[in-house]
């Protein structure tokens, strides 16, 4: 808090655009708030009464409180507010000059109402949830430094301090997802997503390192202008946003590199649904929708962004098809609900992504703290062992109910309008004049997952709440700590969708493309559209109803020509074995054996060769400074003592007359001494 | 009176007491002799008191702390000379060098 405020005084270069208002000035205390909580969790968490949750809690509500009001300043049309301080310089050669700011926009403020609303709930919601745990504290403290990065993130107005809050949310993550470390499967999970990661993260660097090179700065408004100005564009431009993008498939999850998310439903559930569902996930969206005007003006990069994510939108709807892990099948589901998302920003729909983005975080989260309150109250993840708890858990199944109609987009539910957007958009770049034919893949692949996400979302329905009680025990209903979050997500999932109402919600007005004519979402609406999403929606739930309640689906396709696509998707189209197999075994032998080599001869050699140094030079060391010269002066200084103190004792005869006497002669002698001066 | 006249009376006393409490082997007698050097310093006081007697009567103020410290002094001394003489059956301070190496 005092760095920034400090900052400020000494009027490091501060450099502020668009009329500000007071709240909007203020709402760096959003990202810091958390993150002094963290501090607070890790250092006092285990001697606080609560255990440290009530810390973490009350941060991330303030923060909420203070961008619920930076948003409707936003609203009131003042509040924009982009500023930086300088962090440090560099005057090598070339100048180089990193800062650390904020840009405070309707983007910004969407992200941080969803950021910490999801949190607090979440929060909430694993005071119950995790109560048991013996780790709570620092299960804390990792939410509020997750929350408080991914602020920090969303809130910068420069490449470098985005990256910040991207690797923090990715260690966050790696710290969450092997919460559970005991068991090998999960710290494995944990490492995979942090590699899986990695790969992206390093190619997202040398985007950042190109996009400085062409536009000469980091700041993202800056480079934005440029290329919307066509300062910068060309190949090289393409090739920085393609690397930028590469960033955003990892982290997004978007086809080829997928993988981690599924696997990251190891940790617990509060945090697959804070971090693997509702916000980490979506800082690629963010990022790209962030750099937007980049990848627009970076011809084919848009396009390739576009495919990239109707091929993950189908790939990973079809793979929640046939998983047993409930779970697993909401994960897929993140997955294509990220690629629609990305696709949307492929074919220019900016508004409808981030308004996907808005609403998904909120029916997505309840759809995770739904299986979560399921896991608790069945202790199982796998959807064979649950069944007919709608009967046990009646809060948790209707909520969940709410949350599967908003995502598989039934009016007037949340996903219903956001997912017309984007398809919406995707029709109209498909009769426009750019890139037409990733318009027009994401068009049928889009319409294609709408059937396939209400279908699985049937799927997972009536294994989880119809048909017979399948597990050990007897399920119960969680508690109000649990429950609650339910109904205020559920809540959340009917109403939001209203704020994009086509034509007359406002949502089009806050979140536009910089430097556009306003689209609107006028542009985009067209009747068919919804009737069309709507009549597929209704098809996928009504085949799910067939095929997985009336009978046994899995059975009949085994028993059909086509059981290969089955195990071809179960086993997850090889996917995971063909990295396993063909990337990281050849590369992780050769590399094992040439760095066991190198421990063996060269470490080995020089630990030897340090400690046979050493042994011959401590040998004459001890034999002559320790034997000669350190003993020589330590038995002087006692033998001069001895003898000094043997000469001194004369003097202490214990007769008091000769004391006397000697004190009578220091007095004499002193006072002839000051008689003569 | 000229002020020398008790300045010298009082160096005698002191002189006389300095060499008592060097000289004299009974406790006692070195006791008296303590008394003797401080009775010379009382009279210096009390002389330059009345000598510069502007200056007020701090002096002779001075005298009675002197002599009221004395007689606390006499008590303890005393005291020891008394206890000394229990333990150790002699009150000669030649005797009493216990506290050397």
């Amino acid at each position: 808090m005092n760095s920034v405020l400090t900052f400020a005084a000494e009027g490091a270069e501060v450099q502020g655009t668009g009329p500000a208002g007071t709240i909007g000035e203020l709402t760096w205390l959003v990202p810091l708030l958390p993150i002094l909580s963290f501090f607070v969790i890790l250092f006092f968490g285990k001697r606080l009464p609560n255990r440290g949750h009530a810390v973490g809690i009350a941060a991330v509500a303030v923060g909420l409180l203070v961008s619920l009001m930076g948003l409707f300043e936003l609203i009131a049309d003042k509040g924009f507010v982009e500023k930086s301080w300088t962090w440090f310089e560099f005057n090598a050669g070339q100048s180089l000059h990193l800062e650390f700011g904020m840009n405070f926009d309707f983007l910004t403020a969407v992200m941080f109402v969803v950021v910490c609303t999801i949190s607090l709930l979440v929060q909430i919601y694993s005071t119950e949830y995790m109560h048991d745990d013996k780790r709570y504290t620092i299960f804390y403290a990792m939410l509020s430094l997750f929350t408080g990065s991914m602020l920090l993130m969303v809130i910068a107005n420069n490449l470098i301090q985005l990256f910040v809050g991207w690797e923090l949310v990715g260690i966050c993550s790696y710290f969450l997802i092997g919460h559970y470390w005991e068991e090998k499967e999960n710290s494995s999970a944990a490492i995979k997503a942090v590699i899986t990661n990695r790969i992206g993260d390093i190619s997202m660097m040398f985007g950042i390192f190109a996009l400085f090179v062409i536009g000469g700065t980091f700041n993202i408004p800056e480079l934005n202008h440029l290329a919307h100005e066509g300062h910068i564009g060309g190949t090289s431009l393409a090739i920085a946003a393609l690397l930028m993008f590469g960033g955003a498939v990892s982290k997004s999850a978007q086809f080829p590199l997928y993988v981690w998310l599924p696997d990251a439903m190891a940790g617990p559930t509060p945090v697959s649904a804070l971090i693997h569902a509702a916000t980490m996930v979506v800082a690629g969206i963010y990022m790209v929708a962030r750099m937007f005007l980049v990848f627009e003006s970076a011809g084919i990069a848009l396009a390739v962004v576009a495919i990239v994510a109707a091929i993950t939108m189908l790939l990973a709807a079809i793979l929640a098809l046939v998983q047993d892990d409930i779970k697993k099948v909401l994960a897929y589901s993140t997955v294509s609900q990220l690629a629609y998302m990305m696709a949307a920003l492929g074919v220019g729909a900016y508004t409808a992504a981030i308004f996907h983005l808005f609403t998904h975080a909120f029916f997505k989260a309840l759809l995770f703290l739904g299986a979560g309150s399921v896991i608790h109250g069945v202790h199982s993840n796998n959807m064979s062992d649950m069944g007919g708890l709608r009967k046990y858990m009646p809060h948790t199944f209707k909520t969940f109910i709410i949350g599967s109609l908003a995502l598989a987009g039934i009016f007037p539910l949340a996903g219903f309008f956001s997912k017309d957007e984007i398809i919406g958009g995707a029709l109209r770049a498909a009769t426009g004049d750019h890139h037409q034919i990733a318009a027009w893949i994401v068009l049928v692949s889009g319409i294609i997952t709408a059937f396939l996400t209400a279908l699985y979302m049937t799927r997972a329905c009536v294994k989880t709440f119809w048909g017979e009680y399948r597990g050990n025990g007897t399920p119960h209903e969680s508690g109000g700590g649990i429950v609650t979050p339910l109904w205020i997500l559920a809540g959340a999932s009917v109403l939001v969708g209203f704020i994009g109402f086509p034509v007359i919600g406002p949502f089009a007005d806050w979140i536009t493309v910089p430097g556009h004519e306003h689209h609107g979402f006028e542009a985009l609406y067209n009747i068919v559209l919804p009737i069309l999403a709507t009549v597929v929606a209704v098809a996928g739930i009504g085949l799910g109803y067939v095929f997985f309640y009336k009978r046994d689906w899995r059975v009949d396709i085994l028993n059909s020509p086509f059981a290969w696509m089955y195990r071809f998707a179960q086993n997850k189209y090889y996917l995971d074995d063909f990295y396993l197999n063909g990337v990281v075994r050849p590369v992780q032998y050769p590399i094992s054996r040439g760095t066991y080599w190198v421990d063996r001869k060269i470490i080995d050699g020089l630990v030897n060769g340090v400690a046979l140094g050493t042994l011959a030079t401590a040998r004459p060391t001890y034999a002559v400074i320790d034997q000669q010269i350190v003993d020589f002066a330590v038995n002087g200084a006692a033998g001069l003592t001895g003898s000094t103190g043997g000469l001194l004792r004369y003097i202490q005869s214990g007769n008091i007359q000769r004391y006397a006497a000697v004190l009578f002669a220091a007095v004499a002698i002193f006072v002839a001494l000051f008689a003569l001066t | 009176m000229p002020i020398s006249y008790f300045l010298v009376l009082s160096a005698f006393l002191f002189s006389l007491g300095v060499y008592g409490v060097l000289a004299r082997q009974n406790a006692v007698l070195v006791l008296l002799s303590i008394e003797l050097m401080l009775n010379a310093a009382n009279i210096n006081l009390v002389a330059f008191s009345a000598h510069f007697a502007e200056a007020g009567l701090g002096g002779q103020v001075f005298a009675l702390f002197v002599i009221a410290v004395a007689a606390a002094e006499v008590g303890v001394g005393l005291a020891i000379v008394i206890l000394l003489f229990r333990n150790r059956q002699t009150v000669d301070v030649d005797e009493m060098s216990y506290m050397k190496w």
